[in-house]
């Protein structure tokens, strides 16, 4: 075929195009199949027991009335038998091992909402009968620790409840103090809330007793890292447990972790020789899925008479609710590791308390540690510029590092790995962010607002996120006779768009249409290898190992359709989804290209047989985007009310996919911020009971509080650490939000420092304002 | 356990003869037993809307209501929106806007967006911001659906709806 007009542009550049997303057509169609959508025949269906009780001794259970239930199956912790515990993926500080939670409990109850039993029956509604047959008796003996600034309890006889005190810094911090024309401290403290994904969670297990195989649907995150743990815990051969990932309704990083309730499924299937699905309820969810973030931090920092940061000295009570679970203890050494975000600060100590309490575990969700750690930063950089008498941008720029210190090694680790900011121009991102957002403007517009008698400000935050965590990561790209491409990673897609980022990259690098590609995730029975979707590691880690293995096949394809077509490779360019000869327009398909390529074409010649390709991506180091988040809002002083009025954020991702998807993740995080920071909190009462177990208690954002947010995205910094230059955008919108919140109602009160805690519920701002006027610290 | 009773469910237009206890829902209904699993469950309590549905046009919470109650009535559920391999605009809209992420709030979305523009298709914008506001979504941050359902809004006040097939 001959084809005279050759495009100019080539039409393949799907890198940095917003272009609509793979994922969305069956979703919008009501195709979509998650977990809870699926069923295998003669399956039975499980619900777990909870402890009611946030501490004390089991005396008895009662599963009399359960037992007598036909078709049903009771399990105690006792029947269950000995089972190993879940063990650590991430921060394996030694010492923490007996901190494990069991997958029943065992002896003791520790929080409310611990899976104390579970029933199997032939229906859900008739599991849930049974399960609320169940009488756990518990002798209350000490009671519940809920605060982790409270001197440690004992855990087990001879076990604190303190596991470990992560240290860490650098430098002379006393002799700066010593030296410091002024010392700021501020007692700072972030509230208990999490991921809360639309989709509850639920698991799906079929052993197959004549393979001795298991599959087990309804993994994310980390479907291979949980395959192999599983299959230790069971005594079994990796190569017998497969892992599936179906749709996923969001996971925000609380979902896909390995829980007690995706073991006890897997027994079931195992022992009682049926299927067995298990789909949680949101009031279990509440109380049993991963919470995070409640951290008090106390913090100092010695400044000289310039502004200049010389020491930052920090003292962090992480609370961990009641057992350490697969993360150990990351989010604590994370959220010291990574405090210092955009600054120059000479000398540091940091101390974290990892301390357990009668809660809910905790773990990682979307930007740890650093919505925290950018909340009491950020403070800080406000606390000092008020007691310098300096504008707050200013003394940001003065501790800004700058451009030509790039890479900087802060001499900490955060992930187990050295943190060495990679690149960026903070000082010209603060720029763009003031005039994107019109600054200037703005504080004007308030000051005239508050002249006229409204409580209305301006908050700034800006923050240094961290992206593309390693170690590897391994694609196949395999292009068949029909010209469709697909893509198998063992990365996990949660509903943030993955597969048509890679398919962008893919497709770029290959020359062919992104609808054409198909990318396969979470499947274990797919590909040998694979970390997952977390700590925005995906675009980078899949997305620089599908490039390479496109690569590969680009010039495979290429050698073989010059052939085709008689020309000099070099001649030949892929674009469009074709292979076409510069010097005479003719071409031929990416499907041909194939067909040639088939084992016993006669074309094909002693070339390698087929089209497809594997390549792996290793990196020991993160790359670090940053950004600005810079609020508007209003305080209605009667109610307490704060409303936001308007929200911009600029962002450096190095190299945008796409924009679009980048504004959504940045649009998402953002209403996840702001619930953090003004609305989402797990309370409890004194006796540890949850009273956040419904959304009627526990207050998400709706569309009702989000406000307009305008989103700059630039790409003035790509991350040396890959060729495209990528970096991640899965937090950005979460991290600096309840930093730019308080300092907006500082500013709309006119009271400086005003704002200690996160969420400022209307409760907490009445009360906090009384005490601020009375003269009160926090 | 509980006696089933028989009923006949007309969903999207098809009748479903099925036998299910008095006490089940209609959202587990229309998903177990009439195996349309495109109405999510996200609370079981009225709360997040992801089980939206309409009936007789008009949206309802489809875990708040048993399977027996909506006997007679015209159920539609998000599988009904496209004609075919068609979609609907409002699902185009939803594509085109990037109103959804996972996914999982979608379908409540679409149909509490479908049976509001049916019964009231000239609503005002405020008014139809407001009722979105009665759903959850965690993944977008809301303001893509917004848009969404502007265009959807535009769209119905230029065209005269057709009669659900
Ligand atoms: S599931 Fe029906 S409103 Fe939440
Ligand atoms: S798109 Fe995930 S909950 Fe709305």
């Amino acid at each position: 075929m001959t084809d005279a007009t050759l495009p100019n542009a080539r039409r393949s550049a799907w890198i940095g195009q917003s272009v609509t997303r793979l994922e969305d057509r069956p979703l919008v169609a009501g195709l979509g199949r998650f977990v809870a959508d699926m069923d295998r025949p003669r399956q039975l269906h499980a619900r777990i027991v909870r402890s009611p009780h946030a501490t004390g001794r089991i005396t008895d259970i009662d599963c009399a009335e359960a037992d007598a239930m036909p078709g049903v199956t009771v399990w105690t912790a006792e029947r269950l038998g000995e089972v190993p515990r879940i063990p650590f993926r991430a921060t394996k500080i030694s010492g923490l091992e007996p901190y494990v939670q069991p997958v029943l409990a065992v002896e003791r109850v520790r929080y409310v909402g611990e899976p104390v039993a579970i029933v199997f029956a032939e229906d859900p509604y008739v599991a849930e009968d049974a399960a609320e047959t169940i009488f756990v008796d518990v002798e209350d003996d000490n009671p519940p620790i809920l605060d982790a600034r409270a001197a440690p309890g004992t855990f087990l006889p001879g076990i604190s409840t303190e596991p470990v005190v992560v240290e860490k810094g650098y430098g002379d911090v006393e002799a700066a103090f010593a030296a410091a024309a002024h010392v700021v401290e501020l007692d700072l403290a972030t509230g208990r809330h999490s991921g809360i994904p639309m989709e509850p969670r639920g698991a799906l297990a079929e052993w197959d007793a004549g393979r001795g195989h298991l599959d087990l649907w309804g993994a994310t995150k980390r479907p291979h890292w949980n395959r192999d743990r599983l299959a230790e815990m069971f005594g079994l051969s990796p190569t017998c447990i497969d892992l599936h990932e179906p749709h996923v309704g969001g996971g925000f990083g609380i979902r896909g972790e390995l829980y007690p309730e995706d073991v006890l499924v897997c027994m079931g299937a195992m022992r009682l020789r049926r299927p067995v699905k298990w789909v949680e309820d949101r009031r279990e969810h509440m109380m049993a899925a991963n919470h995070s973030r409640e951290q008090q931090h106390l913090i100092r920092a010695a400044v000289d008479a310039d502004g200049h940061i010389l020491a930052i000295d920090e003292t962090l009570h992480h609370d961990q609710g009641a057992y350490v679970r697969t993360h150990g203890a990351r989010v604590a050494d994370m959220s010291i590791g990574l405090l210092l975000g955009p600054y120059r600060v000479p000398a540091y100590a940091a101390r974290a308390h990892f301390r357990l309490t009668a809660k809910t575990p905790a773990a990682t969700y979307r930007a740890p540690g650093r919505f925290e750690g950018s909340f009491v930063r950020e403070r800080l950089m406000d606390a000092i510029a008020q007691r310098l008498a300096m504008d707050p941008l200013e003394l940001r720029r003065r501790n800004f590092i700058g451009t030509s210190e790039m890479p900087y090694q802060r001499g900490l680790t955060a992930l187990e790995s050295e943190v060495v900011l990679d690149s960026g121009d903070y000082d010209g991102l603060l720029t763009k962010a003031q005039d994107f957002c019109g600054w200037n403007d703005m504080q004007a517009e308030a000051a005239a607002r508050r002249a006229a008698g409204e409580a209305v400000g301006i908050g700034l935050g800006f923050f240094v996120e961290k992206s593309g965590l390693g170690p590897s990561e391994l694609v196949r790209v395999t292009i068949a006779t029909d010209g469709e491409i697909e893509i198998v990673t063992g990365a996990a897609s949660l509903g943030q768009g993955m597969e048509t980022a890679i398919a962008q990259i893919a497709a770029d690098t290959l020359g062919a249409d992104y609808t054409a590609c198909r990318v396969i995730h979470g499947q274990t029975d797919r590909i040998t290898h694979g970390w997952g979707a977390h700590a925005s590691r995906v675009t980078v880690m899949t997305g620089e190992a599908t490039r390479r293995a496109a690569t590969e096949l680009h010039d495979r394809a290429r050698d073989m359709a010059a052939e085709l077509l008689d020309a000099l490779p070099t001649d030949v360019i892929l674009d469009g989804g074709r292979a076409t000869n510069t010097a005479t327009g003719d071409h031929v398909t990416l499907g041909q290209i194939a067909a040639a390529l088939d084992p016993v074409s006669p074309r094909r010649g002693d070339r390698q047989p087929g089209l497809s390709a594997e390549a792996w991506f290793h990196n020991t180091h993160m790359n670090y985007p940053y950004g600005a988040h810079i609020a508007m809002v209003a305080v209605d002083t009667e109610t307490g009310r704060t409303t936001v009025e308007r929200y911009a954020i600029s962002y450096d991702v190095g190299r945008a996919v796409n924009p679009a998807m980048i504004e959504g993740q940045i649009l998402g995080g953002l209403a996840q911020g702001l619930g953090g920071a003004l609305l989402e909190e797990f309370r409890y009462d004194q006796d540890g009971q949850p009273l956040s177990v419904t959304f009627a208690d526990y207050l998400m954002p709706s569309s009702a509080e989000m406000p307009e947010v305008a989103i700059q995205i630039l790409e003035d910094a790509p991350s040396p650490l890959n060729p495209l230059g990528l970096k991640g955008s899965g937090e950005a919108g979460v991290t600096a939000a309840g930093a730019a919140i308080a300092a907006a109602i500082d500013d709309a009160l006119q009271r400086p420092g005003l704002v200690t805690r996160l969420p400022v519920t209307p409760q907490y701002l009445h009360a906090r304002l009384a005490q601020f006027d009375a003269g009160g610290d926090a | 356990m509980t006696d089933k009773t028989a009923i006949t469910l007309t969903v999207n237009g098809s009748d479903h003869h099925i036998a299910c206890a008095p006490r089940k829902t209609l959202a587990d209904a229309l998903r177990e037993d009439c195996g349309l699993t495109g109405t999510h469950l996200g609370c079981e309590h009225g709360v997040c809307g992801a089980c939206t549905i309409t009936v007789n046009d008009a949206p309802v919470r489809s875990c708040l209501m048993f399977a027996v109650q909506a006997e007679g009535g015209d159920i539609r559920t998000v599988e009904g929106l496209a004609k075919g391999d068609d979609l609907s605009p409002l699902q185009q809209f939803f594509i085109d806007e990037h109103a959804l992420q996972c996914g999982y709030c979608t379908p409540g979305f679409l149909m509490l967006i479908e049976g509001t523009l049916r019964q009231t298709p000239d609503i005002s914008e405020d008014e139809l911001d407001e009722i979105l506001s009665s759903n959850l979504c965690r993944c977008t941050g809301y303001r893509n659906i917004l848009r969404a359902a502007r265009r959807a809004l535009d769209h119905a006040r230029t065209t005269t709806p057709e009669p659900a097939a």
